[in-house]
């Protein structure tokens, strides 16, 4: 399945770092990512393949945003289909 | 392809304008839980609800965390229980208290369908069934009643419309220690859909499949957003730019309809496409209104800016969605809306204004607060005036007023949550209670013999 996540917040060392253990450890492949910083804010998008995970798709996600808030960033895990619904006819 | 802009703009939508999807309703078929008596009968609503929406919760629960998307509202719509009582009906209230125990139990929020549909005539058992609605109401929690006097098929039920104006009375007595909040759960329509996901006015109608989800979404803070980024665009653009938005917010809505359909074992109803605001800052239509162009919503000029967003929502959500129905449109409930709010504090909206805005949008007077000592009579003629507007125009509409218990012009009323605060708006003074105790029925209009 495929999944978006967002990493939003102010930049700091070893985000990326944590978020990519992370989701190496949950068995998530990260197929794309971009990133940026915009006036000090840290923004990196991924879309990640979650077919492989060995639990509930809905409990990663609430694993992730508890992720975030260890490292005081935003982050989200979500279906990818939602974005597709929403901008694609 | 996903692009980074469209990510973000979703979630923008979500964390900043309130884009939710309102409501997951469950509607339950109760026609197989007819038995002998009250008792047996109660028994199998109480069972068959409890085995229907047992996941109900848990699957928005992951539904919403999966998708990233807050579900606000879980709840169930049940055949209108005026048809399940019918050989006892005195005895209603058994069925009601039943279904507020299973909701309680389920952990939803509303269950509606308390309900009976008697635009063309009252028959005895549901005369009887009605008169158990205000201690139903009074009683339980997180029951929703509804009661259908008129259709443009039919005519105007005048003297259910007469009862009606009691019944909102008693309840509101009933409830007085609340603010009359019973009233609050009461819904009466004209042209009533069987498929209506939101409170308080949903019930599963007799022609539904045995069991469907139909998804309410939301988000009139993503539409004035949308209106705020093009305040130079003339009328013809804005409504574009609405339709737009309208498209995707329903796509969202549909997404989750399908999926949570397909998780709970049940048929994918509808989408109803409605903008349904709430109490808090940025949720609110009235300010998609004054984002238009308006000083205050009530001012000239409301309705046609309503007539265009009204128009312009079922437009941009018809094409994002295989089925749509329920309400579908802009919701103005008084108390459940911020820019609503402070227009009737300041005695910007008046009841009449109000009256002519529900011509265009897709419902009516809903969450009034009125005052208390207000005639059944006149309670009877407001509903009379709302009906008749949806009879002649082939729309529904509906009447939620509250005459608030001890409380007249000036004052406020406050329910709380998604409920909201109101200030109490005047009614006209002038007596139609000749008019509402002639009784009988308002013929239907000519344009409705289309065979």
């Amino acid at each position: 399945m495929r999944a978006v996540v967002t990493v939003t917040g102010i930049d700091r060392r070893g985000v990326v770092a944590a978020v990519s253990s992370f989701l190496a450890e949950k068995r998530v492949n990260i197929e794309e990512i971009t990133q940026t910083i915009l006036g000090g804010r840290f923004a990196m998008m991924m879309v990640v393949d979650t077919s492989e995970i060995q639990e509930e798709f809905s409990l990663l996600a609430v694993e992730a945003a508890a992720l975030g808030d260890r490292i005081e960033m935003n982050i989200r895990l979500q279906h990818a289909d939602i974005f597709e619904a929403m901008h694609t006819v | 392809m996903l692009n980074s802009s469209q990510i973000l703009e979703t979630i923008e939508m979500v964390e900043r304008e309130h884009l939710d999807i309102r409501t997951v309703t469950m509607g339950i078929s109760l026609l197989s839980c007819i038995r002998e008596n009250a008792q047996k009968t109660a028994e199998a609503v109480y069972d068959r609800v409890m085995k229907k929406a047992e996941d109900l919760v848990s699957v928005t629960l992951a539904l919403s965390r999966e998708y990233g998307i807050p579900i606000v509202n879980k709840r169930v719509s049940v055949t209108p229980v005026s048809l399940i009582t019918a050989s006892f009906p005195e005895e209603s209230a058994e069925v009601g208290l039943a279904l507020d125990r299973a909701a309680k139990e389920l952990g939803i929020d509303f269950l509606g369908g308390y309900s009976a549909l008697v635009h063309k005539g009252t028959a005895d058992y549901e005369a009887a069934f009605l008169k158990t609605i205000p201690a139903v109401l009074a009683e339980t929690e997180r029951i929703c009643s509804s009661v259908n006097v008129g259709s443009t098929r039919s005519g105007i039920n005048i003297d259910a419309v007469r009862m009606m104006g009691e019944l909102i009375k008693e309840t509101a007595n009933l409830t007085a220690d609340r603010g009359g909040i019973g009233c609050c759960k009461l819904v009466v329509f004209c042209n009533a859909v069987e498929d209506n996901p939101f409170m308080a006015g949903a019930f599963h109608g007799v022609g539904e499949a045995d069991t469907v989800i139909n998804v309410g979404v939301s988000g009139p803070g993503v539409v004035q957003h949308a209106l705020a980024a093009c305040p130079e665009a003339d009328l013809t653009e804005a409504a574009e730019v609405i339709k737009r938005t309208a498209f995707k917010i329903t796509r969202a809505g549909q997404l989750i309809a399908r999926e949570a359909a397909l998780r709970l074992g049940a048929r994918f109803g509808i989408v109803d496409l409605s903008l349904a605001p709430t109490p808090m800052r940025g949720d609110s239509v009235a300010h998609i209104l004054e984002e238009l162009g308006l000083s205050v919503v009530g001012c000239h000029g409301t309705t046609a800016a309503l007539a265009l967003l009204n128009d312009a929502v079922k437009k941009g959500g018809v094409m994002a969605s295989s089925r749509v129905g329920g309400l579908s449109g802009a919701f103005i409930p008084v108390s459940e809306d911020i820019g609503m709010i402070e227009s009737a504090e300041n005695g910007q909206i008046t009841l009449e204004k109000l009256e002519a805005m529900t011509c265009v949008c897709s419902v009516g007077l809903d969450m009034i607060a009125i005052p208390g000592d207000t005639p059944a009579e006149t309670i009877a003629a407001i509903i009379a005036d709302e009906a008749a507007i949806g009879m002649v125009n082939n729309k529904t509409t509906a009447v939620r007023v509250i005459p608030v218990p001890g409380k007249g012009v000036g004052e406020e009323v406050r329910f709380g949550g998604l409920l909201g605060r109101a200030p109490i708006l005047p009614v006209h003074g002038g007596d139609a209670s000749k008019f509402i105790g002639r009784g009988g029925l308002i013929p239907a209009p000519i344009h409705s013999f289309k065979n």
